[in-house]
Order: C-alpha cells, then sequence, then structure tokens
C-alpha cells in the first residue's frame, strides 16, 4: 500500500495551525465584558464552521454519487457526516458552557441554535438509515438522497425559526449577534487563523475517514468473494 | 406529460378506492389524531379551559397541528406499506412512465384521508381548547375560510414530506420508528408556520403577519412537492 502524501501534509498543516491558534488564543488580551470565556470563541466559531462545510459535503457529494454513480462520492458523503455530526455536538456543547455564563442560561431558542440542534437530528437520521441498509449500492442510493434533502432543509430550517423568533421577541437576539462582533477588532487575525486550521482539518479528516472507509469495503469483498471459509472459522 | 399526469391520477384513485373499500387508514389515522389531541389536552390544559383567547390560541394551534403532523406520518406510512406486504410495489414501480408520476399520484392518494382527518381535528381542537369559545366571547366570527386554507396548505406540506420518505422507509428495519424521525426535521417549517398562522388566526382574525406566513408556506409545499419528484426515482429504483 502505497503512503498518502497529500493525507500526512494535510494532517501536519491542521496540527501546526491548530497548535498556533492555541498559543495565540492563550496570550490573546481578555474581554472587557466577558473576560476569559471569550477565548471558547476560537474554537466555538471555527467548529460551527467547520459542521457546516461538512453537511454541505455531505449533499454535494451525494449529488455527485447521483451523478456519476462512483462509490468513491458515496464514502466521502458518510465521511463528511459524520465529521459533522461530531462537530455540531462540539458546537453545541462548547457554545452551552460559554452561554450559562454569558446569557445566564445554557439554552436559548434562537434561530442559529435551534437551526443547529435540528441539523444534528437531520444528520443523525442520515447516518442512521446508512446502517440499516446492508446492499451497499442501495445504501449509497436512498443515503444520498436523504443527505441532499437534508442539506437544502438547512436554511429553510434556519430562515423558518429566524422568523418565528423575530415576531416574538428581538431584544435579546440583537445583544447576541452583537456583542461577538463587537469585540472582533482586536481577535480577528486569531479567529481567520483558526478558521482556516479548521478547514484544513476538515479535509484532512475527510480523507482520512474516506480511505478508512474504502478499505472496510474492500475487506467485506474479499470477505464476501474469496476466502469465506477461513473467515468463517476465524469467527468460530 | 399527459402520460405522466394521467399515470399520477391511475394511481391516486386505486389508493382512494383502496382506501375507502377498507377504511382502516382513514381510521387509524382519524383514532391517532384523537388521542393526540386528549393526551396533549391532559397534559397542557390543566383541566381548565381559558377564555381568554391570547391563552388558548397558542394551546389549540400548537395542539392541533402536532396531532396532524403525527397523523401525517402514519398515514404517509400506509401508502407504501401496503403494497409492500402485497408484494405489489416493485410491480408498481416496474411499469412504463416516469417514477415522479408514482409519487405524484401516492401523495394525491394520501392527501384526500388526510384533509379529512384534519376538517375533523381542528374544529374538534378548537373546542376541545376553548379557542372557539374565545373567539366567540371576544365578538368575533371565526375566520373559517382562512382556517381552512391554512389546514389545506398544511396538510399539503405534511403530506409531501412524509410521503416521500415513506417511499424511503418503506423497504427498511423498523419503518414505523424510522419514517418521523427522517420526516419531522424537514417538517419543522410548515409546523411553525401552520401554528403561527393558527394563532394569529384566532387571536385577532386575518393580518399581513398571516399572509407572509402562508405565502411561506406555499413556498414550501411548492419546493417540497418538486424536490420529491425529481429525488423520488433515485430513492425507489431498483
Amino acid at each position: 500500500m502505497k503512503r498518502d502524501v497529500t493525507t500526512t501534509v494535510l494532517g501536519a498543516a491542521s496540527l501546526l495551525g491548530l497548535a498556533v491558534v492555541l498559543g495565540l488564543s492563550l496570550t490573546s488580551p481578555l474581554d472587557v465584558n466577558q473576560g476569559s470565556l471569550v477565548r471558547l470563541m476560537f474554537v466555538h466559531v471555527p467548529e460551527a464552521w467547520l459542521s457546516y462545510l461538512a453537511y454541505g459535503g455531505t449533499g454535494l457529494f451525494g449529488l455527485l454519487y447521483l451523478i456519476q454513480r462512483r462509490r468513491h462520492w458515496d464514502r466521502l458523503a458518510m465521511a463528511s457526516g459524520e465529521i459533522g455530526l461530531l462537530f455540531t455536538l462540539a458546537t453545541i456543547v462548547g457554545g452551552m458552557l460559554w452561554a450559562k455564563p454569558t446569557w445566564g442560561t445554557y439554552w436559548v431558542w434562537d434561530a442559529r441554535l435551534t437551526t443547529t440542534a435540528l441539523s444534528l437530528v437531520v444528520y443523525g437520521g442520515y447516518l442512521l438509515i446508512r446502517s440499516l441498509i446492508d446492499d451497499p449500492e442501495r445504501r449509497a442510493r436512498v443515503s444520498a438522497v436523504v443527505g441532499i434533502v437534508g442539506t437544502l432543509y438547512v436554511p429553510v430550517n434556519y430562515m423558518a425559526v429566524e422568523w418565528w423568533r423575530g415576531v416574538h421577541q428581538t431584544q435579546t437576539l440583537k445583544l447576541l449577534g452583537g456583542v461577538r462582533w463587537d469585540a472582533a477588532p482586536i481577535y480577528l487575525p486569531t479567529l481567520l487563523l483558526s478558521v482556516a486550521s479548521f478547514t484544513l482539518l476538515y479535509f484532512f479528516l475527510l480523507r482520512l475517514r474516506g480511505t478508512l472507509a474504502a478499505r472496510e469495503e474492500a475487506r467485506e469483498e474479499r470477505e464476501l468473494t474469496g476466502v469465506t471459509g477461513r473467515v468463517e472459522v476465524a469467527r468460530g | 406529460m399527459k402520460g405522466a399526469l394521467r399515470q399520477a391520477l391511475t394511481v391516486a384513485a386505486k389508493d382512494l378506492r383502496v382506501a375507502g373499500r377498507t377504511r382502516d387508514t382513514l381510521l387509524a389515522t382519524a383514532f391517532f389524531a384523537g388521542i393526540v389531541l386528549l393526551v396533549l389536552g391532559f397534559a397542557l390544559s390543566g383541566g381548565m379551559v381559558s377564555r381568554d383567547a391570547r391563552l388558548s390560541a397558542p394551546l389549540a394551534a400548537g395542539a392541533i397541528w402536532t396531532a396532524l403532523a403525527l397523523a401525517a406520518a402514519v398515514g404517509a406510512q400506509r401508502a407504501f406499506a401496503q403494497e409492500q406486504e402485497a408484494g405489489a410495489l416493485e410491480q408498481l414501480l416496474a411499469y412504463p412512465g416516469p417514477h415522479g408520476a408514482l409519487y405524484m399520484g401516492k401523495l394525491l392518494g394520501v392527501l384526500p384521508p388526510l384533509l379529512l382527518v384534519a376538517a375533523v381535528t381542528v374544529p374538534t381542537g378548537l373546542v376541545l381548547f376553548g379557542a372557539s369559545e374565545a373567539v366567540t366571547a371576544s365578538g368575533r366570527a371565526l375566520p373559517w375560510a382562512a382556517l381552512a386554507l391554512t389546514t389545506a396548505l398544511g396538510v399539503l406540506g405534511f403530506a409531501a414530506a412524509t410521503t416521500f420518505y415513506g417511499s424511503i422507509t418503506v423497504n427498511l428495519r423498523a419503518r414505523e420508528a424510522l419514517l418521523p424521525a427522517l420526516a419531522f426535521p424537514i417538517l419543522v417549517p410548515a409546523v411553525l408556520a401552520t401554528v403561527q398562522a393558527t394563532r394569529l388566526l384566532l387571536e385577532g382574525g386575518w393580518n399581513p403577519e398571516v399572509g407572509t406566513w402562508l405565502t411561506f408556506l406555499t413556498a414550501f409545499d411548492l419546493g417540497t412537492i418538486i424536490l420529491a419528484t425529481l429525488l423520488f426515482p433515485a430513492a425507489v429504483e431498483g
């Protein structure tokens, strides 16, 4: 098996970027209102960005699969969905830890929060349906459809919830949206670097998971075609 | 195009004939919606019925649309399950003609029973949660026409999404549990729009805000139907 240089380089670059971000964010000045809590922004915002990037990837790779019918795209769509789910969880947990001392509560039915929580269900369902179909071709086809629809409805959900909240109370929302960007000028370079590092991290994880899935598939096929007898013995 | 339309109507007519003769889907769906209303009534109203529209309107709107969203998932499940159990789904898919027309036919077959259920659920919910009393007590008439329009658009949106996901989950293990799990995150915009429109109508009658919610709902319905028709062939083939 030949060495995958691109993946190694991507991994090294994202690791380096994250190390620099860690150094910068720990030495960055404290915020007037939030104190040390502002540092969570350097992780939280890129995490959220990464999860949306990954969801876009699930939809895009699913569409590419339906057009070209190459299994390669299906593996990438699956990898992207898993990464997205993982980082959405991280986004929500990190955000809640920040929200409790800042807003005084863990959860608000704000459009951004609600949409993020909903996308957790959408892509949880996507991975769930993958685990329920055994035939690889059918799994790829059906999950591509579910992935495309899910991705397309994320912005629709956002619009609907934004509007729903907008009708009721706007005061808290404006405060929430504002505080963060008022503080931005000092922190912007670190944040941008962090977003760039997380983007690299996404492509690294995508390649890694895609390769892993390809090897899993190769192993399954080998078991099915050639050496079934030995495998059964090995399993007892 | 003409052939596709005829195919859709044929499938719908077949499903409606089956639904009319057995009535099991219709009764199960209606019963289910009624149970949800009752449970929510016990859970939310605390034994008291408020005469204030500001209190009763959100409660009634929320309960009615929760019941209908769950009922839509039950109804759409049966649309494909019946044929799948009889082993007829593959033959239906093997008939010549576009698969998109098949989806339209199924949707048209699911819609009338669901509208019938909604026609019972909406008035019952309004009475059970005291919203109709509250509206008439404040000297206004219930905006029936606008409520009917909201109901029709909402049920169309629910049916469009759940029928589409029903075609995906019908061949899977645990399909009864899976369909709501997949479809409800997609239904959120429709639920929000119908609940808000119903609440606003009960609180103060027709106003421009109701109009914007209904426009949004129409866009959601059209978008979902178009998307589902396009993706349905990929979801069911082979």
